[in-house]
C-alpha cells in the first residue's frame, strides 16, 4: 500500500517526527534548558538552551529513522509474508537454544585460558556470572512460579551477611558457611513468604519490595551486629581446599607454594571465577531438572492458572512457598560468594536497584528461559561494565534500554511459555501456542 | 499533649502531600490495572520544576508571593503533566494488552532513566530553597512544648482540600469523569460505546502528574531541600497509602495518605526515627494480609 502513495506518507512521517521533536524540546526546556547552579549565595539559574535544541533534533531524527525503517521493513515483510510458527520451527528454535547453551558453557569454561583474558576481564565475567546465577535463581520464582518478587535482594543480602558474620564469629571457612548461608536465606524466604504468598500479582510485588527495603533499613540501623552504614570489612577470602591465596602464610603453605608456582594475585581471581561458574551451573542444572519433577510442573501450572490448579488439588501455598524459598536459597549462595569476593559488604550493595536489575534480567531474558537470562544479564550488566567511563550516562542508558527492549519484545528476548514436558507426546504444540503466535 | 498536637499537625501536612501523590497511583491502577512505578519520579520532576520556577520568578523580579506561587504551581503542573503524558505515550501505551509484567518492567525502566536524567541535568547535590512563605500561628498554651502551625502548613492542607473537592466533582459530574469511570469498569465496552479510551487514559496520566506536581511544589516549600532521589521513597509511601485506602478508590487514596502521614509522624515522634519507613511498610503488609481490598475498596471478584 505504501508504495502507491509515497508522498503523503512521507509527509506524514516528517510531520509526526517534527511534532515528536517539538514535544521533546518542550519537555527538555525546564530540566535541561535551565540548570540549578550551587553558589555561595545559594542557588542560581544558568541557561543551557543548546541542549534543548540538541534533544529536540535527536528525538526528531530518531523518530524519523524509526518510522522510515518501519516502512521499509513493513514492505519487505509484506513481500515475504510472515512465517507461521509451526511445530518444526519451535523445535528448531529449541534445539538451536540448546546448542547455544553448550557453546556458552564451553566458552565460559575456557575463558581464563584465552590469550586476551586479563585480570580485568575475568573480574567482569565474575560479576556477570553472579547476576546470571541470581537471574537463574529468581527464574524459579518469577519465570516458573509466576510470582513477581521485587525484594529478591533481601535474600542476597541475607546470604552475604550470614557468611560474613559466621566466618567472623566462628572462624569458619567459605565452604562451611555456604550451605548455612543458603539455608538461612531459604528460611528467611519461607518466613517472609508464608504470610504474603496468598496475595496476587502486583500486591505481592509491592509487599516483597517493602520487605526488601525493611531488610535494608534494618541492616543500616542495627549497627551492633551489621556494622550499620559502614558495613563489615575483613571478610575471609576463600581458600583452595585450605590453601589460601596469599603471598605468604604463617600457619602453613599457600596455594602457590603448594603447587610450586610463582605468586600471582591472578590465581585468586581465576579461582573465584571458577567457583561462581560452578555455582551458577549447579543452579542451572537444578532448575532444569526440577522443572521436570511434579513440583516444577506444579509451579508452571500455577503460573498459568491458579484457580484451575486449586481445583485439581494442588496446594497453592506450599507450592508457591517452595518456589519462593528455593529461589531465596540460590540468592543466599550468590550472596555469600559476593561477600567472599568483595571482602567487604555494606547495605549500599543491597538497594532496590539490585532487585530491579535482577527482575529485569529475568523478564527481559524471557521468563523461564535459561539462555535468555544469560543474554539479558550480558546486555544489562556486562555491556554497561565496559562503559564504566561514561559513569553518569550508564544508568540512564540502562533504564532506557529496559523500556526499549520491553517495547521491542514484550515477552522477553527468548520467550518461552511452552510447558517443560507434555504428557501426550503426539499432541501438537500448535494448539497451545495458537493465541501467542501473534507476538 | 502539646507535643501530640504538634505531631498531629505535622502528620496531617505530610499526609496531604502523600494523598496527592497517591491519587496518581490509584487512578492509573483503577483504569489500566498497572502499578505506575514511575509516578514517584514524576513527583520528583514536579519538585525540581517548581524549584526552578521559584528561581525563575526571582530572575524575572516577581516578588509578590501569591502571584509567584500561582505562576510556579502553573508552570510545574504544566510541564510535569507533559512528562506524565509522554511517559504513558512512550512506555506504556504500546504495551497495553501485553503481559502483565511488561508494563511494570517498562515502568521500572522509566523510573531509573528519569532519576538519572535529572541527576545528569541538574547535578546530584541536594538543592536548597530559601523559605518563600514564612511565619505562622503560635498555639502554645504558655507552658510546655511550643506548638505552632505555619501558614505554609495551612496552605498545604487547604490546597489539598480544594484540589480534592475539584477532582471529586470532576469524576462525579463531568463527561470526562463519566468516561473515566466507564473505562475503569470495562475498557472494551467503553470503547464500543464511543469512549476514546486512549484519550481517557492519557488524561488520567496528565491529571495524576499534575497533582503530583502540586505535591512536589509543596514538598519543595515545606522541606526546603530536594534531590533527585526523593521520588523513590515518596512513591512507595504514596502507593502504600493508595493500597491502605483501597486501590482504585479516590477518597481511599486521600484517607490512606492522611493515615500514612500520621503514622509516620507519630512513629518518628514516639518510637524511632530510623525505623519510620519500616513502620510504613509493616502497615502495608498488615493491611494486605488482613484487608486486601483496603479500607474503602470494594472486594475483588475472582473471575475464572
Amino acid at each position: 500500500m505504501a508504495s502507491a502513495r509515497p508522498l503523503p506518507l512521507f509527509a506524514g512521517i516528517i510531520k509526526d517526527s517534527f511534532l515528536a521533536g517539538l514535544i521533546a524540546a518542550l519537555l527538555a526546556m525546564p530540566l535541561l534548558g535551565l540548570r540549578l547552579v550551587d553558589s555561595v549565595q545559594g542557588l542560581s539559574l544558568d541557561t543551557r538552551f543548546n541542549w534543548v535544541l540538541i534533544a529536540g533534533i535527536v528525538v526528531f531524527l530518531g523518530r524519523l529513522c524509526l518510522a522510515l525503517a518501519g516502512v521499509f521493513l513493513g514492505q519487505r515483510k509484506e513481500r515475504r509474508g510472515v512465517a507461521p510458527r509451526t511445530a518444526s520451527r519451535t523445535a528448531k528454535q529449541n534445539s538451536w537454544r540448546v546448542v547455544m547453551g553448550w557453546v556458552l558453557i564451553l566458552g565460559a569454561l575456557i575463558l581464563p585460558m584465552l590469550p586476551f583474558a586479563e585480570r580485568n576481564l575475568i573480574d567482569k565475567a565474575t560479576l556477570l556470572l553472579i547476576y546470571v546465577m541470581l537471574g537463574w535463581g529468581l527464574n524459579i520464582v518469577v519465570g516458573l512460579a509466576g510470582l513477581l518478587d521485587l525484594g529478591y535482594v533481601a535474600f542476597y543480602a541475607m546470604g552475604a551477611y550470614s557468611y560474613a558474620l559466621l566466618s567472623q564469629a566462628f572462624d569458619l571457612s567459605f565452604w562451611a558457611c555456604l550451605p548455612v548461608a543458603g539455608l538461612l536465606a531459604a528460611w528467611l524466604g519461607m518466613s517472609l513468604g508464608f504470610p504474603v504468598l496468598r496475595l496476587r500479582g502486583d500486591y505481592l510485588a509491592i509487599v516483597t519490595l517493602g520487605f526488601g527495603e525493611i531488610i535494608r533499613v534494618v541492616l543500616l540501623n542495627w549497627a551492633d551486629v551489621t556494622g550499620g552504614p559502614n558495613g563489615l570489612t575483613g571478610i575471609q577470602r576463600p581458600s583452595f581446599f585450605g590453601l589460601p591465596f596469599s603471598a605468604s602464610n604463617a600457619k602453613g603453605t599457600t596455594f602457590h607454594e603448594f603447587f610450586g608456582l610463582d605468586f600471582s594475585p591472578d590465581h585468586r581471581v581465576v579461582f573465584l571465577y571458577y567457583v561462581i561458574l560452578v555455582l551458577a551451573l549447579l543452579t542451572n542444572l537444578f532448575v532444569l531438572r526440577i522443572r521436570r519433577l511434579p513440583i516444577g510442573r506444579a509451579w508452571e501450572a500455577l503460573r498459568e492458572d491458579e484457580t484451575a490448579c486449586r481445583s485439581l488439588g494442588i496446594n497453592p501455598t506450599t507450592t508457591k512457598l517452595s518456589a519462593f524459598s528455593l529461589g531465596a536459597m540460590f540468592a543466599g549462595f550468590a550472596g555469600s560468594f559476593f561477600a567472599t569476593r568483595q571482602g567487604f559488604i555494606s547495605p549500599e550493595s543491597f538497594t532496590f536497584m539490585e532487585s530491579a536489575i535482577i527482575v529485569a534480567i529475568v523478564v527481559l531474558g524471557g521468563m523461564g528461559s535459561q539462555v535468555g537470562t544469560v543474554l539479558a544479564a550480558f546486555l544489562l550488566v556486562g555491556l554497561p561494565e565496559w562503559f564504566r567511563d561514561l559513569q553518569q550516562f550508564r544508568m540512564l542508558a540502562f533504564g532506557g534500554a529496559m523500556v526499549l527492549i520491553m517495547l521491542w519484545r514484550p515477552r522477553g528476548l527468548l520467550s518461552n511459555r511452552e510447558p517443560t514436558i507434555r504428557l501426550h507426546k503426539n499432541a501438537s504444540p500448535d494448539d497451545a501456542t495458537e493465541g501467542e503466535s501473534a507476538s | 499533649m502539646d507535643y501530640f498536637v504538634q505531631q498531629l499537625i505535622n502528620g496531617l501536612t505530610m499526609g496531604a502531600i502523600y494523598g496527592l501523590i497517591a491519587i496518581g497511583y490509584t487512578m492509573v491502577y483503577g483504569i489500566i490495572g498497572m502499578i505506575n512505578f514511575a509516578h514517584g519520579e514524576v513527583y520528583m520532576i514536579g519538585a525540581f520544576i517548581s524549584l526552578i520556577g521559584f528561581l525563575l520568578m526571582g530572575v524575572l523580579g516577581i516578588t509578590y508571593v501569591p502571584l509567584s506561587l500561582l505562576l510556579v504551581l502553573f508552570i510545574a503542573m504544566f510541564f510535569t503533566a507533559a512528562y506524565g503524558w509522554a511517559i504513558e505515550r512512550i512506555a506504556y501505551r504500546p504495551l497495553r494488552g501485553s503481559t502483565r509484567l511488561a508494563p511494570l518492567i517498562s515502568a521500572i525502566g522509566v523510573s531509573i532513566a528519569l532519576q538519572n536524567y535529572v541527576q545528569i541535568a541538574q547535578g546530584a547535590r541536594v538543592k536548597p530553597l530559601q523559605p518563600v512563605i514564612k511565619g505562622g500561628f503560635d498555639l502554645s498554651s504558655g507552658s510546655g512544648y511550643p506548638v505552632s502551625v505555619s501558614y505554609l502548613q495551612i496552605m498545604i492542607v487547604l490546597l489539598t482540600v480544594v484540589l480534592m473537592t475539584g477532582f471529586t466533582l470532576l469524576i462525579a459530574r463531568t463527561s470526562l469523569g463519566r468516561a473515566q469511570r466507564a473505562t475503569q469498569q470495562d475498557m472494551t465496552m467503553a470503547a464500543l460505546l464511543g469512549v476514546n479510551v486512549d484519550r481517557v487514559i492519557s488524561t488520567t496520566f496528565v491529571i495524576g502528574a499534575a497533582l503530583a506536581a502540586v505535591a512536589g511544589t509543596m514538598v519543595t516549600l515545606y522541606y526546603g531541600v530536594i534531590d533527585f532521589y526523593i521520588g523513590f521513597i515518596a512513591g512507595i509511601k504514596a502507593f502504600t497509602a493508595a493500597v491502605l485506602g483501597g486501590i482504585g478508590s479516590l477518597p481511599g487514596a486521600m484517607l490512606g495518605g492522611l493515615l500514612i502521614g500520621l503514622i509516620e509522624a507519630f512513629w518518628s515522634a514516639y518510637f524511632s526515627i530510623e525505623y519510620k519507613d519500616v513502620a510504613v511498610f509493616a502497615i502495608l503488609v498488615l493491611v494486605l494480609l488482613f484487608r486486601p481490598t483496603g479500607l474503602l475498596g470494594r472486594p475483588e471478584i475472582e473471575k475464572v
